[in-house]
């Protein structure tokens, strides 16, 4: 029988919405992650095969790469719904605006950050990363790439109802996501010289944190904001 | 209500704002005994807002995004329910086809479904239903909506196009 849908049960609907479309479409996904591969490999043709060198850039390298290609698929993520007049559908919700995007922002990371995140290792053992490295380097990336996503949903409302959106959205986005990456390459760098890692990852968790509070919010004011 | 115009007249914008996706640039919009932004959760409970597009995924079967869509509106809705909407709005054959497949006046058949899913909302905002409708479907739509009006709802609509249910006293008119 039809009965009133729980706020947990809409919530999780949205995120298994989202999850089932991404399966259906699932180019995206693979583009951002061969992208990734292809970024990442391109390092080490462009710099020379010496082993010491590459290991000491390796962190920062794949963090950056990882970045580029989270940054791809992120203004899919209302552009659709907004095209096919899914937006007024998902803002008239009996959930409140800011638990759907965020809903939402978990749905675009379970299909990007977390596979990114998911095939890093395999990328660090180019750079001849010892084993603990590329643990660490995987965490780093489990904490980090939430944080692209929700910082990135932000840039992806406010560019919403703009031409050009990818762009913008690259050049709005890329400088605020800069803390992410110095604390989550700078925690395998730091591992690496082996000064301990609860700093960074301390820090990169307080950022999650409060990213998970506050920028759920900021995105849904921006979402109204575009569709006026 | 039924509000008629011309191109451009305003007609999706005085909708939009009744629902409360566009904000009045004066004045507001009052629902019960409060306006609709002090409790958009509540107002949102009780309203169905049809776009001029269908809000459609392309990738899902009308069962899913009919599903998915009462979902958004909070109601849990079973697959066998959601079958027999499509089934009184003519689509019980294309019920697990995917929506990209489909014509524009089935997707919009797909969304009026909406309608007919077993829920307690009193008002319907449509905007264009009656667009890339056949002549039999507009006549479902309207005797689905007059009866609708009969049990106590609110139906506010725009269209160009003249309705039998025009003469019905109930109906409010209002030319932009």
């Amino acid at each position: 029988m039809s009965h009133p849908a729980s706020s947990v049960s809409i919530f999780i609907g949205i995120i298994r919405r989202d999850l089932q479309l991404a399966l259906r479409r699932k180019s995206d996904s693979f583009s951002a992650l061969i992208f990734f591969a292809v970024v990442a490999s391109l390092f080490p043709l462009g710099i020379g095969p010496e082993t010491k060198l590459l290991m000491q850039i390796a962190p920062g390298m794949l963090w950056i790469a990882a970045l580029l290609a989270a940054m791809l698929s992120l203004h899919k993520l209302f552009t659709e719904d907004f095209i096919d007049g899914s937006l007024d559908q998902i803002l008239l919700s009996i959930l409140p605006l800011p638990l759907v995007v965020l809903a939402k922002t978990i749905a675009h990371w379970l299909s990007s950050g977390l596979l990114l995140a998911l095939v890093s290792p395999i990328l660090a053992l180019q750079f001849n990363l010892p084993f603990d490295c590329i643990g660490v380097l995987f965490l780093s990336l489990l904490l980090g790439t939430p944080l692209l996503s929700l910082i990135g949903s932000i840039g992806a409302g406010l560019t919403l109802a703009s031409r050009g959106g990818g762009t913008l959205l690259s050049l709005i986005i890329l400088p605020l996501v800069a803390p992410v990456l110095i604390f989550g390459a700078g925690a395998v760098e730091s591992y690496q010289a082996g000064l301990g890692l609860t700093a960074h990852f301390s820090l990169l968790g307080a950022m999650l944190a409060i990213a998970l509070f506050l920028a759920p919010i900021a995105t849904a004011a921006s979402l109204r904001i575009a569709l006026e | 209500m039924r509000i008629s115009g011309d191109n451009g007249s305003g007609k999706s914008s005085l909708l939009r704002i009744l629902c409360g996706l566009l904000a009045p640039q004066s004045g507001e919009v009052i629902w019960g005994d409060q306006a609709i932004y002090k409790d958009r959760d509540q107002f949102h409970s009780e309203l169905i807002y049809l776009g001029h597009i269908p809000a459609l995924k392309a990738d899902f079967t009308a069962l899913e995004n009919l599903i998915s869509l009462a979902l958004l509106g909070g109601q849990v809705t079973t697959a066998k329910e959601a079958l027999q909407a499509l089934s009184a709005a003519g689509l019980a054959d294309q019920a697990h086809r995917v929506v990209r497949t489909l014509s524009q006046g089935q997707k919009q058949r797909i969304a009026l479904a909406r309608l007919r899913l077993p829920q307690p909302k009193s008002l319907w905002i449509l905007d264009e239903p009656f667009n890339a409708l056949d002549q039999k479907s507009n006549q479902l739509l309207q005797s689905l909506l007059v009866g609708h009006v009969k049990h106590g709802g609110i139906v506010a609509l725009s269209s160009h196009q003249t309705l039998s249910m025009d003469d019905d006293p109930q109906v409010v008119r209002l030319e932009l």
